[in-house]
């Protein structure tokens, strides 16, 4: 290599470094991986504490353990901790995981921008948290409604540190969005076409296409909401001519298509996991992609079924209720092609696919309840109910966190080298699903038996006691279940061997075709792709005339030694994290809290500095 | 093969180049953002309680030019394109420049609406046109200034290869500058009192003798056209980032300046 002379602020570290530093200036998309994991680790069990604060706060009637004040921060927090900063960091690490590690590449399109992603989170996750420091979390729900976020009636700081946070995760979630789509898009080793990719990059693909597009509308939401509170615009305002039905427009355009980021992720590991456990290939792959398309495309076209009690009309909400519920046929479609995959199959049972088998049996639940909600007039008596909040959990307890402990079981010998405990396993399993029932289901009662949502108390005397009660348990219940979990990874590292194999399961897709961990250049050669689960018929070649018709065309690959030190990995670099740093204290300047213009200059100065460092940097790699 | 590069330039599954589709799909995503702008625009029209309306405020000549400038800068940028992408480093950067200048020009405009709005009376907290209006034009200047950094900080990273070559395009650029100056001197004959012609005049002239004798002297072809650099491939990224900011700005002016440029007190 010879030396370019650029203009340079830091000198950048230029090799994979170890320690402290080395995480600081990754951009290895492994390491970006396990970062997203753990940060949105330690926010699961802070909004996991959240819940449970709630959940003690209704075990009874008439109960004072928390102020309704704080009550109100505690389930907006806890919502959008969950949302933003668990459920889709945690889709984010496997993104990053496996993305590269599946289509066959060496890393992602934009390594730097990658690790901006993740450092933009983290800070961004930071601020929100922090008007938890000044007693002032934001109190309005994930969903804002104006005219409850407006200054004349919530003059405090926290829905101002709710937009903000917002924001900077918006930003992290497009980058990464951008940077995944043109991954996917232009990275694919060698033959590998896109009906030959797996279910999961298929629903990743989905996924961020649904980000790129969805999020710059709650971006201007967020802007118009922030002008209306620091600077007297009327977006919001009726006195000024604005309206306030505009932010729940606004608010479910994008809503809505998040529902889907949070649940398909989730869907595409349980299409990686139910194959490879089953021994048989996905059944349906092409519906099943279709399907996910498909779901993709009409969550665009349903945001108004938040809104069947606002009073749009009865054309509005037939039009709307009829889309609502022509999304539960592709998302039907996949249940029967998971059930179509168990079905024969020699199944050998372990954690991983019952979490999977779990996923599919209580997003059904969720999926059942969710179509009842599709019809207006069943929606008006539904509508601000426990009964809407039994639907989403079962959807996004049920299915996306079921879905994505999947994965973690699924891919943890992957990532680590190390299994988790299979025992303890089974028990965080058994723990979680058994709570996680307790807690939720008798939800679906308390709802149509009226029970409002979002508030503080309920009167006695109301029938309500005893199924809270139930509730409150299964949710402690559900605490030890994670708990148990958290020794589990405990144990796996201190107590369980280093012994995984390249391939512990038997599994179908090029990851497993690696050692485990993968080195950081991943592929010693990158793979030339034949067929959909190449990995699958490399290993079974005598499988390929059954499924394909034509004889074996794989010859023999000849394993070419590769001088490692040829394989040239992107060097890590400081300013993705002084980027992130930049962006967060400049926006962050201008919440009246922490505000003042001083604040946002020195946030620019950096920014600036940072962004001209990075544009600087010798692109190698 | 001494190098493999994990995320190889020669080699993309679509032939594509990485940044610049993801310049497409941000852009599809920017889509969304004016979209959203625009659509809240569309749906407060006629909402305002109080005046100033469109129609009394809203001053399409004006307008029309400056959105003249800006689409003549598209010209401009496909201009600089074409001679960066034929190895004409010297002519490329010159109109790149000329992009930025015209996209500067464009900004002089808006930032001369805004202050004049604000004097009549309309700033985004008067009423909800006001709002929309400022968010939605203010946002796309924002694009057009990042924009015309960009443009600026490509047309000046390792300008050209002689100190002459550098010289006679900040000559060239300078010129540009002193005839804009010199006509809108002319335009303000009757604005500004005791300014006499005769200066006004002198300004323009020297401005175009300028632009035409750098120009004539820039005329000379590169060094040698060498093989296109990234840096240079990145002027195709910043061409289409200003393309699509243009293609927004005509949709907002027929949205604001033609559809609703008689729009007046609420239809309630």
């Amino acid at each position: 290599m010879t030396t370019i002379s650029y203009p340079t602020f830091i000198r950048r570290p230029n090799e994979y470094a170890s320690g402290i530093w080395g995480w600081l200036t990754t951009v290895d998309h492994k390491r970006i991986g396990t970062l997203y994991g753990v940060t949105a680790f330690i926010w699961f069990l802070i909004a996991g504490i959240e819940a449970i604060l709630i959940r003690i706060q209704l075990s009874q009637p008439e109960m004072s353990f928390v102020t309704p004040e704080v009550y109100n921060q505690l389930f907006t927090m806890h919502g959008t901790t969950m949302i933003f900063l668990v459920v889709m960091p945690l889709s984010a690490a496997f993104f990053n995981w496996l993305v590269p590690l599946q289509i066959g590449a060496r890393d992602v399109a934009f390594p730097r921008l990658n690790a901006f992603s993740y450092w933009a989170f983290l800070f961004g996750g930071i601020l929100l948290n922090f008007s938890w420091l000044i007693g002032d979390a934001p109190n309005a729900g994930w969903f804002a409604y104006a005219p409850n976020t407006g200054v004349k009636f919530n003059p405090s700081n926290g829905v101002t540190f709710w937009i903000i946070g917002l924001q900077i995760l918006g930003i992290a979630s497009l980058a990464a969005g951008f940077n995944f789509f043109t991954t996917i898009i232009n990275m694919r080793a060698p033959g590998m076409t896109w009906f030959k990719l797996p279910v999961f990059i298929w629903m990743t693909a989905v996924v961020n296409v649904l980000i790129v597009l969805a999020f710059p509308v709650i971006t201007v939401a967020l802007i118009q909401l922030q002008f209306d509170r620091l600077y007297g615009t009327g977006f919001f305002n009726p006195a000024m001519g604005g309206d306030p039905v505009m932010w729940q427009h606004m608010f479910w355009l994008f809503g809505h298509p998040e529902v889907y980021i949070l649940i398909l992720p989730a869907m595409g590991i349980v299409s990686e996991v139910l194959p490879t456990f089953s021994r048989k290939p996905i059944f349906g792959y092409s519906f099943i992609v279709f399907s996910g398309i498909a779901i993709g495309f009409l969550g665009w076209f349903v945001w108004s079924h938040h809104m069947f009690t606002v009073g749009l009309g009865p054309a509005a909400n037939a039009a709307f209720s009829v889309s609502t519920m022509l999304i539960a046929v592709p998302t039907g479609v996949k249940i029967f092609n998971w059930i179509g995959t168990l079905w024969g199959g020699s199944i050998k049972v372990n954690t991983a696919l019952l979490f999977s088998v779990a996923f599919i049996g209580m997003f059904v639940i969720g999926g059942l309840s969710g179509v009842t909600h599709a019809s207006p007039p069943s929606d008006a008596q539904q509508q601000d109910t426990y009964y809407v909040v039994a639907h989403f959990h079962y959807v996004l307890f049920g299915g996306s966190l079921l879905g994505l402990w999947s994965g973690i079981y699924y891919w943890w010998p992957k990532f680590t080298g190390r299994f988790l405990n299979e025992k303890l396993g089974l028990w965080h399993f058994g723990i979680v699903l058994l709570g996680f029932n307790l807690t939720f289901f008798p939800m679906h009662w308390l709802g149509l038996d009226g029970m409002p949502r979002r508030v503080a108390t309920y009167p006695e005397g109301m029938g309500w006691d005893v199924s809270n009660l139930v509730s409150t348990m299964g949710s402690l219940l559900l605490g030890v279940g994670v708990l148990i979990f958290i020794y589990n990874i405990i144990y796996s590292n201190l107590r369980m061997p280093k012994n995984a194999s390249n391939d512990p399961w038997d599994g179908r897709t090029l990851e497993w075709s690696i050692p485990s961990p993968p080195p950081h250049y991943n592929f010693d050669v990158i793979p030339e792709v034949k067929y959909r689960d190449d990995f699958w018929y490399k290993k079974y070649p005598e499988l390929v005339d059954n499924t394909h018709g034509g004889g074996s065309d794989y010859e023999d690959q000849e394993n070419h030694e590769v001088d490692h030190a040829d394989i040239h990995m992107p060097d890590p670099s400081y300013y993705p994290l002084f980027l992130g740093l930049g962006l967060t204290v400049m926006v962050g300047g201008l919440i009246p809290f922490t505000g003042h213009w001083v604040v946002s200059a020195i946030g620019l100065i950096i920014f600036i500095w940072s962004f001209l460092g990075w544009s600087y940097e010798p692109v190698n790699g | 093969m001494s190098n493999i590069s994990a995320t190889e330039d020669h080699y993309t599954s679509t032939g594509v180049d990485n940044r610049k589709l993801m310049m497409w799909i941000f852009l599809g995503s920017d889509c969304l953002f004016f979209g959203s702008f625009i659509s809240t625009y569309l749906v407060y029209r006629n909402r305002s309680l109080v005046g100033p309306y469109p129609n009394e405020i809203l001053d399409i000549p004006i307008t029309t030019v400056s959105t003249f400038v800006l689409l003549m800068s598209s010209l401009a940028m496909v201009m600089g394109l074409s001679y960066v992408q034929q190895g004409r480093q010297v002519l490329g950067r010159y109109w790149t420049l000329a992009t930025a200048l015209l996209g500067m020009v464009f900004l002089g405009f808006q930032v001369f609406e805004f202050t004049h709005f604000a004097h009549v009376g309309l700033t985004p907290r008067t009423n909800i046109f006001g709002s929309t209006f400022f968010t939605m034009t203010g946002f796309h200047g924002a694009h057009v200034t990042f924009g015309v950094i960009w443009l600026l900080i490509f047309a000046f990273s390792r300008l050209a290869s002689s100190f002459r070559q550098k010289m006679l395009i900040f000559a060239s650029f300078l010129s540009v500058v002193i005839t804009m100056v010199g006509i809108m001197m002319t335009e303000t004959l009757d604005v500004i009192p005791h300014m006499p012609f005769s200066l006004a005049m002198t300004v323009t002239i020297i401005g175009i003798l300028g632009t035409i004798g750098s120009l004539y002297l820039l005329r000379v072809p590169d060094t040698e056209p060498e093989k296109i650099s990234k840096e240079e491939e990145n002027l195709e990224l910043a061409g289409l980032y200003w393309h699509f900011v243009d293609i927004v700005w005509i949709v907002i002016f027929t949205v604001v300046y033609l559809v609703s440029a008689k729009d007046g007190a609420p239809l309630l």
